[in-house]
């Protein structure tokens, strides 16, 4: 096998784009806390990088992309990165070397456990928090990674559609996040103190490198450079600024005002629901997800006063709902014409992929849910999820770390 | 001597600074403060979160003048500090025991 440098280049700058995500992510929580959370609250993203990069390079990528088990799982062969080299694999990215391939995958499950902290933002643990990082990349993560995109997952066997992670990332960690914010319980004083976000420059500037970093994450899952990335870049962007602007213009017209805030949340719904259909939708359809998307999650955000839990900064609301509504639409407007190697979607006459895409996402909305609750619960029992009272009232900066984000 | 503590409006701090200037007043303090009086707050949403801000933003200035001076500083605040609508703010005068320069140990009014 030859390598190709072209798709060298573009898979590395693609990882690297992927990576600067949770930095991006960070800031875009970091700044809807209240300030005496904003360190703790960055910290949660940032840290991911540090633990997630040890687990994935020691097991976690054998499990999620070696060699198949029973279809549910890689077994242990790769442990270490074991015989992943510099010489492609055939598999999955047959142009460049396997450890760039490896690398890329490396950043989406940093990503992915980061996006919860959403839900239960201002109040966890940070030691517990470490410990959970590592447990639910490792049982949830790796094998719905497997299911979906590794060589003999079932769910790549059975036809379903998942480009760039709408199931994987988006659809796991929002159902995680709901599961979270059911079991940690609201943040004391929630629905009678105020919680405005402190900072919503520092949100503003991290949707942007969310929007920025996502090219990566969407264009280089295409893992070569060429027409297919191209296709996907597009999807991505288009379904991010009409996202945006629909969100945009559905709160104008049910509160009064167009907010920043919600043109930045527009975006990232946009983003997270074109994920799952960005490699296999042409520019139309991507305008039509942007859309549904920046409406659909706006509706979602109402759901936690709805269902009464405090998903704090809208995981749930954004990467739940956002998902599935991403993987749904995957199964609607996908086209054979965009890539011959996916599927026509119900508009081009075929409903069997809606039903596999159907099938994926309540196994995966059941699986991360569940496994998500059971960690918690035993992570409750042994270490506690909860900061103490006092503590949360002095704020995660100060009590986890040590530290404030301002002196002045 | 007495002192002179106001509430103004934020954005109209440069105008009152000015005016005091004129009337040949050489020193104030000011600090950012919040507070509520019959103006009402507004309300802010984030997300569909509807926060209700009764505390507004405000700039407390506060001078020690002589006796003699107190009409013009008074005057010349309410003329600089006025837009008509409820929010303008208030003044409030005390007395003043002394005052007295760290430099040098001036007391009384020369050391204003």
């Amino acid at each position: 096998m030859r390598i190709d440098t072209g798709d060298t280049a573009w898979l590395l700058i693609s990882t690297a784009l992927v990576m600067l995500m949770t930095p991006g992510l960070a800031l875009f929580y970091g700044g809807m806390v209240r300030r005496k959370n904003v360190l703790g609250t960055i910290m949660q993203s940032f840290i991911a990088l540090g633990v997630i990069t040890i687990q994935w390079v020691l097991f976690g990528y054998s499990l999620a992309f070696g060699p198949d088990v029973h279809h549910l799982i890689g077994d242990l062969s790769w442990v270490g990165l074991n015989g992943v080299g510099l010489t492609p694999n055939p598999d999955y990215a047959p142009t460049v070397p396997h450890q760039a391939f490896m690398a890329f995958q490396m950043m989406f499950a940093v990503i992915t456990p980061a996006l919860i902290t959403g839900a239960f933002a201002e109040r966890f643990k940070f030691s517990t928090y470490i410990v959970f990082l590592f447990v639910w990349s490792t049982i949830v993560y790796a094998p719905l990674a497997h299911w979906v995109w590794g060589v003999g997952g079932w769910m790549r066997n059975l036809g379903a559609l998942d480009f760039a992670g709408g199931l994987v990332v988006h659809i796991s960690s929002g159902l995680a996040a709901l599961a979270a914010a059911f079991i940690i319980g609201k943040r004391r004083g929630y629905g009678h103190e105020h919680m405005p976000p402190h900072n919503l420059t520092m949100t503003v500037l991290g949707a942007a490198l969310l929007w920025f970093g996502w090219f990566g994450f969407n264009g280089g899952s295409a893992v070569a450079s060429g027409a297919l990335a191209t296709s996907a870049f597009l999807a991505t962007h288009i379904a991010a600024a009409s996202a945006a602007f629909s969100w945009t213009l559905t709160e104008w017209k049910l509160r009064g005002k167009p907010t920043m805030l919600g043109t930045a949340s527009g975006c990232v719904a946009g983003l997270v629901a074109i994920t799952p259909a960005s490699g296999y939708v042409g520019p139309m359809a991507a305008l039509i997800i942007g859309l549904g998307a920046g409406v659909v999650c706006y509706y979602g955000i109402s759901l936690k006063n709805k269902l009464g839990y405090d998903d704090s900064l809208d995981t749930v609301g954004v990467h739940g709902v956002g998902g599935i509504f991403g993987a749904l639409a995957t199964g609607i407007f996908a086209s054979k014409a965009i890539n011959a190697a996916g599927a026509d979607g119900l508009i081009f006459g075929n409903a069997s992929l809606l039903g596999a895409q159907a099938l994926s996402v309540l196994v995966a909305v059941v699986y991360s849910f569940t496994v998500t609750w059971i960690i918690l619960k035993v992570l409750d029992k042994t270490m506690g999820l909860r900061i103490g009272d006092e503590d949360e009232q002095e704020g995660l900066d100060l009590s986890q770390h040590g530290e404030t984000g301002y002196t002045m | 001597m007495k002192r002179v503590e106001a509430i103004i409006r934020p954005h109209k701090i440069d105008d009152v600074r000015e005016a005091l200037l004129e009337i040949g007043i050489k020193g104030m303090t000011i600090s950012e403060v919040k507070g509520f009086g019959r103006q009402k707050g507004h309300t802010e949403v984030y997300r569909g979160a509807e926060y209700r801000v009764d505390f507004l933003p405000k700039i407390k200035l506060e001078l020690v003048v002589a006796d003699s001076q107190i009409d013009t500083v008074v005057s010349a605040i309410i003329k600089s500090a006025k837009t008509g609508d409820v929010g303008d703010g208030k003044i409030f005068i005390l007395p003043v025991d002394d005052a007295i320069r760290v430099r040098t140990d001036e007391a009384g009014e020369g050391a204003l």
